[in-house]
This record gives structure tokens, C-alpha cells and sequence, in this order.
């Protein structure tokens, strides 16, 4: 044996770490080889010292041998549409040279997997990925090691190919996975860590794969939170308030109780039915009479932008280069506009849902969620219970983009269940999906900037209010840069009426509309053709080589604007992933209405662990951005959301699609970046630039509804 | 008042007895186990919740299951037949025409309710016909790919 020491372990149990001692994991997941992979410091990114868990005792991510040779994968990531089941099991297959059937993914349990703080952010492959490879590369390591023992030659002679551990220098002699697995009960450690496999070693990963729960999901067989059922479950529906911020002053249930097996709990203004069958939970809770009193905000859809601008804000100077004032003298041509971007709802098909079960004293709740670890969190902070009591367990989940990293309805379902010790399945209706959604922020953007007679910027100050920061860099070549954010005073009036939250590629696609409609203002200006001064006043290769790919996809002939083709263009960055994207509209110049007619768009994502699946992400994105660029827009009056269904709040369909080019540029020896949300950003830009292109027509204001372009036609 | 409702219900004659106000959904699913069928907005704007009645694709979130008496009702459940995968289904899968799954049941039904009355379906047709199910994560190209697949499979007949 190496210096690795082998534990038959017992008595490394964690206190508080998991939620979960050792020992009973060990018991729910049965024997084999089960590596624990010690984290090092690049860890912190999981966010765990912050969320105070404890990393010294605590192992941060495993994988279990079973004794048939199956790999299960254990993480704290969720699967909601992105592909990440597939993508992950591409990696570990590789890293531990076994055949991709052979993994299995075990995903976003609390009890079974590694703390995670959410699936968010477009991390999963960037973050998690080489953490998870670095771990299948010390299992492998283990693999060797008892393989070396049990076929008593050096660890050196040993190679590792298709779950099998061979001598190189006598390939007959093997022995499998399985058999090393077989019979052991072990808990392995490696001080030395392997290095993660060479990429070019890679046969799953940097192939195009399918993905891996199609099957599943065609045939209805897909088990998402709501197609759960436990003996005893009771639906719930609870009584909601008509708007934010409305007190419940006086109720009446007595009408609610007389359907039939209906039960009402009431805990202070918390009031729900339960019933075992949903729709009479549905009747009951309309038939509550309750009056509330309203504190009126005086904020809505309309004033909302002169609020934030005029606010008592919170200033922070993000980046500041060279000196404005020197900047104003250098330009030729100054420019000023305003960005307005709304709020904005995810709206997922699947709204969110909980079922939670009280065993004794444990509290088990399964959830459509994208933190299942912030909901555990949640759950021990608002219903009191000590963390190792309380599990949280992620089926799939139909759509997240960024709305179920917020878990209310787990809460609520355990809260219920809490209340009543009976299982509770909870299904947010749409009204209260709408309603209780953390929406994209909406925001404004100011922007002054200048060029010089050659068509070069010399001035960029750029001032972004309350949408969030993220994309507000300026990517491009100015010698006198500031950005600014204007954000939340804690001492100020709340600026948001309602909760917000992440929504996918969190406010890049606002900052990426200001920003890039603002190059296009002054390409058209300067006389030259928008991708020729993109190209004039950039340096970043990336970003330059995404525009010359996106280029020749989309057969880009240059032209000055506006031109009448109706022809134009976006770039930015986002998750560490670079996009460039071309589109051509067609504008009906009565109705004010736009039609995508083709989008190309290309990106850089670094190593691209399934282009398979990174493809239809990019597709994805192209086409759910055009919600937010044409339609979608919460309306509300002080605390009341307006439009709380499909029908007011639209999002696209099938007669919007584009004709839709996508490339990845080939990058196999860079590390792997996010995929799941860049190409979003993109397109209200370039749609915005490609309708000043067919009419001469400038919005400023998502979305672009056909009323907003003939009011902009109106002024050319 | 329970109400006896016979029915058929992916081939097989199903009685239930159950109060006869209460949606076809629910029934499918919290009382004959058929998750398949999903509930996303219950007010018949999403599609999650299509199944066949009778051949024509219904939405089960807002019909009253006494409607159903008498008719033939197929869920996604009941769309594979012998153990092989209805053309849809396989054309999806081959497409990878979903992401999250959760409207892709009543994709799915709703395919198959469009190519019951026209097997050889345009693009254009499969759009239009296709134009009140709603998908967020955006797979349009890829549906509208595998329902063009399925038809031109299906013209064989089947």
C-alpha cells in the first residue's frame, strides 16, 4: 500500500455539516467504495463557510463504486431542463474511465449529497465540474491502489480503461470495478491527489450527446415535486393576499369548512385548506371572506423609472479609467441616452410546488426547487427545526430559470405539515406564481459617451440604477471609462414593491440592450458600419473571434445604418462565456409589429462539455429572449402584480421562432465556462439595433411592443 | 354527490366513482395515478394538461370529469403501444425537442390530435397547430423539427 491510508471509518462523523451523520448515509446508500473528496480552499466557492457549514469534517463531494460497477454521482445540483444530468455524467465517465451507462446522478438530495448553495449563475460546469472531475480522479486513484494490491504489481504498471483496471505490461490481467467494490464496505482518502485526465484523453466529454432523461420524459413516466403521492396526502391552498403589503384585518372561513372534507388551519394571518382532493381545496379557499387593510404604494408600472433615478441611492463607483473630463475634450460626437427595462416574471411551466411529510421528528419535503440546501436553510430558520431534522429532496424540476432559487413554497408545505403532522403537497397556483415570484429587477440606464473624428470612443460613463450590475462592464476599447451602480440605501424607501431575484443571466440582457444599442447609436453616427466600429474599438480577442464566426454564419454583408435591411447586432459576456449575435427583423411599419426572421450567434464557452447540449441552451436562450424583448412586462399598482396569467402575460410561441444558427467556437484545451444563460443577453440588443436599421427608429424601452415601435417611428 | 362515470381510458374501460365537478386532471392524477398529464396554469391558457377525448386534444384542467362519460380518453401513458414508443415520441427524443419536460406531455398529445386528422402536416400546420402550447425553456425549433419527423413517419399509416 502507498501512503494513502485506508479507513474502514466509523467515527469520522460530522456534527452539523450535512444535515446528516456519516454513518446514516453509509446506511442509506449501502456499501461499495464510497470516496469522500476533501476539499481545498478553491472550494469556498460552494459558499459554504459563508453559509457557516463546516468543511473540517465535512466531505464536500462523493461518488460510490457499487458492487455491480454502477457510479453514482452525488451532488447538490438540480436538473430543471439545462442538461446537466447529461453533462456531469459526460465528465465523470470520462475522469473515471467507465462506460457513461455505468453513472448515475443523484441530485439535489440534502441527506445524500454535498452541501451546494443552488443551481444558479451558470456554475454547474464551471464550478462544480472540476470539482466533481478532481474527485473521480481520486476515486480513480483508489481504484488503482486496491487494484495493485490485489493483482501484486505496482500502482505505476496500472491503467485504467472502460471500469477496469489493467496491467499495461500484461493486459490479460484485469480486474473490474465492480469485483474491487465487491464485498467492501470502504470510506478511502487519498493524499495525493491525481491530476484530472487530459482533455485529449476525453471519449464522452466534447462529444454531442442527448439527453439522458428524454425517455423519461416523453412517455409521462418523468417524476417531477407535483406527481408525487404519499399515503394520507392532504393538497393545501392558502389564503393570500390581494397585493403586497395588505394586512389581513378581518376572516371568515365558516363557508370554506362546509366543503366537503375540507380542514382549515389557521396559524396567526397563515390560514390554508387542506383536503385530500385538489380541486375542493380549489373551492374551498375562494369561499373565505376576508378583508384586508392596504398601505398604498404610490409606485407603478408607469412612474416607476423617475422614482429610481431621483432615489436617495447607495453609489458605488465599480470601474473608473483614465478621467471623463479629459474624455468629454477628446470626443467629436457626445451622446446621452436612457435604458428603462421592466420587471419581469420566470414563469416556468411547472409553477412552484412542495410535498412535505413529518416522520417522528424529522421533517422530509420534496420540492420543484433550485436550492434544495437554502431550503433546508429555510426551513431550519422559520420552522425551528435542527438542520440534521429536516431533508430536502429535488425531483425534476420544469423550469427554473433563476425563480425557484427562491423556496416560499417549501416553507409553507413544510409549515403545513408542521401544523397538521399530516403530508402536505402544495402546488402554487399560476395566480400565485405570478404573484409571489422574485421577478427580474427592473432597472434603468444612463449612459453619456463621446467619439472622436476617426470613430473611436474616448468617453464611456455609464450609470446603471437598481436592475443589478452584472454585464455593465464595457467591454470595449475607451480610454475614459466609469461604471456606476445605483443601488437599495438600507435607509431609503424600498425602491421594489415586491421581491426580486435572479432571472436568467441576471440583468445582462438590460445592460447588454443600453450598452449595445448605445454602440450602435453612435456607429450610426460615425457613418460606419456597426460591426466594423465594434470591431474598430475592441482588442478582446474572444469577442472578436465570436464576431468573425457569427459573421460568416449569418453571411454578414457590411452597410451603414440605418440601412432598411433591417439587420442588427449585439455582443457581451456573461458566466465567463463570450456571445456575439446577428438577427434580421422584418417591422410592419402600420402595426408597429416585429417578426425575427433568423438569428446566428456564436460563442466561446471555453471547453464545451456537451455541444449537444450546450446547442440547445444557446437555442433556448435566443428564443426565450424574444419574451422579453416583445412582450413580457409585469404591470402593477402600488403592491398589486396586474397581469398574473398567460393570457396578460405572454411569453413566446411557436409563431415567433426564428430561423436560429448557433456555433460554438472550438476551445478543447481552455477550461469549461457557462452555457446556460450567455446567448440571452444578446438579442433584445440586436433586435432594438435591427429595427433603427429597417425603420431609423430608436427604442429605449423593453419590451418592444408594437404600440412602443410606431411610437418611435413617429418621431423619426 | 359521487356520480358513477365509465369511460375509456388508454384502451382499458375504467369506471370511477367520484364527485363528477371535479376536473379531469386532478382525476388523472391524484386519483388514477396518471402523472403524465401536468397541471401548469388551470385555466386552459399553458396545454401541459392536453389528452385526447374522443381523438380531439381537450385541455383536462378546466373540464368537469362528468364530461367525460362515455368517451375514450389517452393520456401520454397510453400513447406507446406494445412496449414501442408512438412515432412522437421517438421523434422527440430523437430531436432532443425538450429541455425541462414539463409541457412536453401535452406536446406530445397535442402532435398527435393534429396528425389523427392530417398525417401529412405542413411546418406551417404544425405551428398553427402548436400555438397555444406554451414551452419556456424554448425548444420550438426542435418540436416543430420532431412533429414534422413523426408526420413524415406516420404517413405510412399507423
Amino acid at each position: 500500500m502507498k501512503k494513502n491510508d485506508l479507513k474502514v471509518n466509523s467515527e469520522t462523523t460530522s456534527e452539523a455539516g450535512n444535515g446528516m451523520k456519516r454513518r446514516s448515509f453509509l446506511k442509506i446508500i449501502g456499501g461499495g467504495i464510497i470516496v469522500f473528496f476533501q476539499p481545498w480552499g478553491e472550494l469556498d466557492i460552494f459558499g459554504a463557510q459563508t453559509q457557516r457549514r463546516t468543511l473540517t469534517q465535512d466531505y464536500n463531494a462523493f461518488l460510490q463504486i457499487a458492487e455491480d460497477g454502477t457510479v453514482s454521482c452525488f451532488t447538490g445540483k438540480i436538473e430543471m431542463g439545462q442538461g446537466v444530468i447529461t453533462s456531469l455524467a459526460q465528465m465523470m465517465a470520462d475522469e473515471l474511465n467507465v462506460p457513461l451507462e455505468k453513472v448515475k446522478m443523484v441530485m439535489g438530495d440534502t441527506d445524500l449529497c454535498p452541501y451546494d448553495a443552488g443551481t444558479w449563475g451558470s456554475q454547474t460546469t464551471q464550478t462544480f465540474g472540476p470539482a466533481m472531475r478532481a474527485a473521480a480522479a481520486e476515486a480513480r486513484g483508489v481504484l488503482v491502489d486496491l487494484a495493485a494490491a490485489r493483482l501484486g504489481v505496482p500502482a505505476s504498471q496500472l491503467e485504467v480503461r472502460d471500469g477496469f483496471v489493467v496491467d499495461s505490461k500484461n493486459p490479460k490481467r484485469s480486474v473490474s470495478y465492480a469485483s474491487l467494490a465487491k464485498g467492501k464496505k470502504l470510506e478511502k482518502y487519498l493524499d495525493v491527489k491525481p491530476a484530472p485526465e487530459d482533455y485529449t484523453k476525453f471519449t464522452y466529454v466534447g462529444k454531442p450527446l442527448k439527453h439522458s432523461d428524454a425517455l423519461l420524459k416523453v412517455t409521462g413516466k418523468a417524476k417531477y415535486t407535483g406527481d408525487l403521492k404519499l399515503p394520507g396526502m392532504l393538497f393545501a391552498r392558502i389564503l393570500r393576499p390581494p397585493s403586497h403589503g395588505a394586512r389581513l384585518s378581518t376572516v371568515d372561513v365558516s363557508e370554506a369548512e362546509k366543503v366537503v372534507g375540507t380542514q382549515v388551519v389557521r396559524d396567526g394571518d397563515f390560514i390554508a385548506v387542506l383536503n385530500e382532493n385538489k380541486d375542493r381545496a380549489d373551492e374551498a379557499i375562494v369561499k373565505i371572506k376576508a378583508e384586508y387593510t392596504f398601505n398604498e404604494l404610490k409606485v407603478n408600472d408607469r412612474n416607476l423609472y423617475d422614482r429610481m433615478v431621483g432615489a436617495d441611492s447607495r453609489v458605488q463607483v465599480l470601474n473608473a479609467e483614465g478621467d471623463l473630463d479629459l474624455g468629454y475634450q477628446q470626443s467629436d460626437k457626445l451622446f446621452e441616452s436612457e435604458f428603462h427595462d421592466p420587471y419581469l416574471a420566470h414563469a416556468p411551466i411547472e409553477t412552484h410546488t412542495a410535498l412535505a411529510k413529518l416522520e417522528g421528528d424529522k421533517m422530509t419535503v420534496w420540492a420543484s426547487t433550485q436550492s434544495p440546501f437554502g431550503l433546508q436553510d429555510g426551513i431550519v430558520r422559520e420552522l425551528g427545526y435542527p438542520r440534521e431534522k429536516v431533508r430536502v429532496i429535488t425531483p425534476f424540476v420544469g423550469g427554473g430559470f433563476g425563480g425557484k432559487a427562491a423556496y416560499q413554497q417549501g416553507v409553507e408545505a413544510a409549515r403545513l405539515a408542521k401544523l397538521t403532522g399530516k403530508p402536505i403537497m402544495l402546488v402554487w397556483t399560476r395566480d400565485e406564481e405570478f404573484f409571489y415570484d422574485t421577478f427580474h429587477p427592473a432597472g434603468v440606464v444612463r449612459i453619456k459617451s463621446g467619439i472622436d473624428k476617426n470613430g473611436f470612443i474616448k468617453l464611456w460613463d455609464y450609470s446603471v440604477y437598481y436592475g443589478g450590475t452584472r454585464g455593465s462592464d464595457t467591454i470595449y476599447n475607451v480610454p475614459n471609462a466609469k461604471t456606476t451602480s445605483y443601488s437599495q440605501n438600507t435607509d431609503s424607501v424600498m425602491i421594489h414593491p415586491f421581491g426580486t431575484g435572479p432571472w436568467r443571466a441576471p440583468n445582462n440582457n438590460a445592460n447588454t440592450f443600453a450598452r449595445e444599442s448605445q454602440i450602435d447609436i453612435m456607429a450610426a453616427e460615425a457613418g460606419t458600419d456597426p460591426l466594423e466600429f465594434r470591431l474598430k474599438n475592441l482588442s478582446d480577442e474572444k469577442m472578436i473571434a465570436c464576431w468573425k464566426a457569427v459573421a460568416e454564419k449569418f453571411g454578414y454583408v457590411p452597410s451603414k445604418t440605418p440601412g432598411g435591411r433591417g439587420i442588427g447586432m449585439a455582443c457581451g459576456t456573461d458566466a465567463g462565456t463570450w456571445v456575439a449575435t446577428i438577427v434580421e427583423v422584418n417591422v410592419d411599419k402600420t402595426t408597429g409589429k416585429v417578426r425575427v426572421l433568423r438569428v446566428a450567434s456564436a460563442q466561446d464557452m471555453g471547453l464545451c462539455v456537451n455541444p449537444q447540449g450546450a446547442l440547445i441552451q444557446m437555442e433556448g436562450c435566443i428564443q426565450m429572449a424574444l419574451g422579453y424583448t416583445f412582450t413580457e412586462e409585469i404591470l402593477f399598482e402600488g403592491g398589486n402584480v396586474k397581469n398574473r396569467g398567460f393570457d396578460a402575460y405572454e411569453i413566446p410561441r411557436f409563431s415567433w421562432t426564428p430561423k436560429i444558427d448557433c456555433v460554438i467556437l472550438d476551445r478543447l484545451n481552455m477550461p469549461p465556462k457557462g452555457g446556460g444563460e450567455p446567448a440571452i443577453i444578446t438579442v433584445g440588443a440586436a433586435v432594438a439595433n435591427a429595427i433603427f436599421d429597417a425603420t431609423g427608429a430608436r427604442l429605449y424601452r423593453m419590451p418592444m411592443t408594437p404600440a412602443r415601435v410606431l411610437e418611435a417611428i413617429k418621431k423619426v | 354527490m359521487e356520480q358513477k362515470i365509465r369511460f375509456k381510458l388508454n384502451g382499458k374501460t375504467t369506471e370511477i366513482v367520484t364527485d363528477p365537478n371535479q376536473t379531469l386532471l386532478w382525476v388523472l392524477r391524484n386519483q388514477l395515478g396518471l402523472t403524465g398529464t401536468k397541471y401548469g396554469c388551470g385555466t386552459g391558457f399553458c396545454g401541459a394538461c392536453t389528452v385526447l377525448i374522443n381523438k380531439e386534444a381537450t385541455r383536462s384542467c378546466m373540464l368537469p370529469v362528468s364530461d367525460i362519460q362515455g368517451t375514450e380518453v389517452i393520456t401520454i401513458e397510453g400513447l406507446a403501444r406494445g412496449g414501442k414508443l408512438h412515432p412522437l415520441q421517438q421523434a422527440f427524443i430523437d430531436h432532443d425537442a425538450l429541455q425541462c419536460g414539463y409541457c412536453t406531455p401535452g406536446m406530445i398529445m397535442t402532435a398527435a390530435a393534429l396528425l389523427m386528422k392530417n398525417p401529412s402536416l405542413t411546418r406551417q400546420q404544425i405551428i398553427e397547430g402548436l400555438e397555444d402550447n406554451l414551452c419556456r425553456c424554448g425548444a420550438h425549433t426542435r418540436i416543430i423539427d420532431a412533429v414534422e419527423t413523426a408526420s413524415k413517419e406516420m404517413k405510412g399509416g399507423r
